[in-house]
């Protein structure tokens, strides 16, 4: 699905559906420097079970027009205008890292307009080490790499991926290699700066769940025990023995805490 | 955090697409001799065949065991996904079908092995796929092939029978500019020898039945997807790029992103054409990857043994082998197969097509067969056998000389293959 805002092309994919009206609608935000499949799997499911779905690209990220927006704020404010371009007036709000910060600001600003909020892979804060930040300034595949590895559980590493033949270290390294120049640094900096979280955080009125990986060693559990606390009648769910990129290493298990999730 | 680091070769080619069998806790892959899988429910069913859970349906799409061997092989070619199929024909097929239909051409090298040739010259072009042969030592020449129909740019690392090395990186280069993808058959020289996605290729298949598996008990193919073509933005290639309508009115770009090919080969090619790998295969093959580095690093250290040897042969005319300084691509080599040019290779004896038979029957240690890439040391002549209906200007259009023979250098002590070859040669012009 093509929208526009701030000018530009937005693109959402649908899950494979086209919108139904009075359905309820499901819209999904992705981390850094990646775009709308790293969610096909679960994107897919709600679209074929009683869903309108919207698996945003961020300005400037897979098939949406740019520039980039240089703030979590920016984004939370820009996805609500996505929003109003799809002509939609509430919605179950996902997010995976980097969006799971821009979905939680979006809570905290336009509470009238999210009915459920599902944190994939948070911490707040969410510093981005300057080794990183650096390399990707400079636009080094080593960025990249870093990015990669560490978003990965060592399991995941060796493999086992749960989509029968892919290699999912291989599969992440390109999808990073495809985001336009300077997508990968603009985003982990907006992260870096994102300073007001915990405060976002405690405004936050409708149900959350944070969804944790065991072994994420960018926003681990323990890390994100500080916005759980924050944010009244949040529940967590740790998916054992998963790095960050829990959507690929953990598909269903990831499915089947949103399926609870949402409302 | 932890120092970022990806396993190393040696690492993936145990333990790549594998972890301890969940349900039993076995360490090697167990073989899934089943067919088909139960669902948990109705819900769990359709979101299956909808593309919506990851999972295996039926074996002829996807099984736990082959997805091991996929994995495997991605991981050591460095490319997103893979698919194992019933041979490295099949894969090769797999390849062209999911890019193309009638009224598509390829180039290709003319220095292809005798199965892809056929397929290309004789087969597809019943199904409206035309080729054109190109020399691989000229990159210019594939340029000049391709034409506005031109959906692939296709060579062997290492052509059959002359060893010429394909300069990757400027053929791939080509390719780009024309908008197209450059697929290369790694069979000789396997992920160890050669990364060609590092050079610049896009999709690489393997007969895994040679130095994969490397025992010689199982026939299997695998196609690799690197994941860096950008199918769109080319604008040749509807398979990927539009709604599918026999899958779910799927765009295979869209959803799938850098893993959009594998993808469409798998939900596409795979159902529908059933060349698919057997999980008795695939185990089998799994357990030659295993030991891939250390086999290709004896393989090569024979094989230069004997080259050496040869070209030091009274008995033998020529030894074409890229690591000699008089072969074409020698410098071309040093460059792209610095860890060695494989263990096939062609030599020429004096005294031609007879002196070719005494030399195969005073062999002891090499098998005489059709086949490359086992454990075992191989040995044919092709004046012989393969192309025994050839006269001698034939045998030269060819390629091949009365007295070629070719050996693929398997993993025996390298004293006992010298002197094998030394009775056989021996012999050989004993006249």
């Amino acid at each position: 699905m093509e929208l526009r805002a701030n000018n530009c092309r937005v693109y959402a994919y649908a899950g494979g559906r086209g919108f139904v009206a009075d359905q309820p609608t499901v819209l999904f935000v992705h981390g850094s420097g990646l775009d709308h499949t790293v969610w096909i799997l679960q994107s897919r499911y709600f679209a074929h079970h009683g869903y309108n779905v919207l698996a945003l690209d961020l300005p400037g990220h897979g098939r949406s027009e740019g520039p980039f927006l240089p703030s979590v704020e920016d984004m939370a404010d820009w996805v609500i205008q996505v929003m109003d371009a799809a002509t939609v007036a509430q919605a179950a709000m996902v997010g995976h890292s980097m969006g799971a910060l821009v979905t939680l600001e979006a809570a905290a600003r336009y509470p009238a307009r999210i009915s459920s909020l599902s944190l994939l892979g948070i911490s707040v804060p969410m510093p981005v080490t300057e080794t990183l930040l650096s390399a990707a300034a400079a636009g080094e595949h080593t960025a990249i790499d870093m990015v990669n590895i560490w978003a990965h559980s060592a399991g995941a590493q060796i493999g086992g991926n749960p989509v029968p033949g892919m290699w999912m270290t291989g599969g992440g390294v390109r999808l990073l290699e495809r985001s336009s120049p300077g997508a990968l640094h603009n985003d982990l900096k907006a992260c870096n700066d994102y300073q007001a979280g915990l405060e976002s955080a405690a405004r936050i009125s409708c149900p959350v769940t944070l969804l944790l990986g065991e072994q994420d060693v960018m926003a681990s559990p323990r890390s994100a025990a500080e916005l759980l606390g924050a944010i009244d009648g949040a529940r967590s769910v740790v998916l054992p023995s998963c790095g960050h990129m829990m959507m690929a290493e953990q598909p269903d298990g990831v499915l089947d805490a949103l399926k609870g999730a949402l409302c | 955090m932890p120092d970022p680091k990806y396993l190393r070769f040696d690492t993936l080619s145990l333990h790549a697409g594998q972890r301890p069998d969940p349900a039993t806790g076995a360490r090697a892959t167990p073989i899934y001799q089943t067919t088909s899988y139960v669902f948990k429910d109705t819900d769990h069913a359709a979101a299956l065949f909808n593309a919506e859970r990851a999972g295996h349906v039926y074996s002829r799409i996807s099984n736990p065991t082959n997805g091991v061997l996929e994995e495997r092989v991605a991981a050591l070619e460095g490319g997103v996904g893979a698919i194992a199929t019933a041979s490295g024909q099949a894969a090769m097929h797999l390849a062209i079908v999911t890019l193309m239909g009638a009224g598509s051409h390829i180039v290709a090298s003319r220095s292809l092995y005798g199965g892809s040739h056929n397929l290309l010259t004789y087969t597809l072009p019943r199904f409206g796929i035309e080729t054109t042969f190109v020399d691989p030592r000229d990159p210019e020449a594939f340029r000049r092939a391709i034409r506005p129909q031109t959906r692939l740019l296709f060579g062997e690392t290492l052509g059959n029978p002359g060893l010429e090395v394909l300069d990757i990186p400027a053929v791939s280069h080509v390719a780009h500019d024309a908008g197209l993808p450059l697929l290369v058959d790694s069979t000789f020289t396997t992920p160890y020898l050669c990364k060609p996605f590092d050079l610049g290729a896009d999709l690489i298949f393997h007969s895994a039945t040679q130095f994969l598996g490397g025992h010689g008990v199982a026939i299997g193919g695998v196609l690799v997807d690197g994941g860096r073509f950008d199918w769109e933005a080319s604008g040749k290639f509807p398979t990927l790029t539009e709604p599918y309508a026999g899958f779910h009115e799927m765009n295979f770009c869209e959803e799938y992103g850098p893993a959009a090919f594998i993808m469409r080969a798998r939900k596409e090619g795979l159902r529908d054409f059933g060349a698919c790998m057997s999980p008795s295969t695939a185990f089998h093959l799994l357990q030659g990857v295993e030991t891939l580095p250390l086999r290709m690093e004896k393989h090569i250290a024979n094989t230069r043994r004997l080259v050496a040897f040869l070209a030091e042969s009274a008995a033998v005319e020529s030894v074409s082998y890229p690591e000699l300084a008089q072969h074409p691509d020698h410098e071309r080599a040093k460059i792209l197969l610095p860890k060695g040019c494989g263990a096939v290779f062609s030599f020429c004896l004096k005294g031609g097509r007879e002196a070719g038979r005494r030399f195969i029957e005073g062999l002891r240690v090499f098998s005489h067969l059709a086949n490359v890439g086992d454990a075992k040391s191989l040995v044919i002549h092709p004046a012989s056998t393969t192309h025994h209906r050839m006269d001698a200007e034939a045998l030269q259009a060819a390629g091949i000389d009365e007295g070629t023979v070719r050996l693929s250098v398997g993993l025996e002590d390298a004293d006992d293959l010298i002197e094998d070859l030394g009775r056989a040669l021996y012999l050989s012009q004993k006249g």
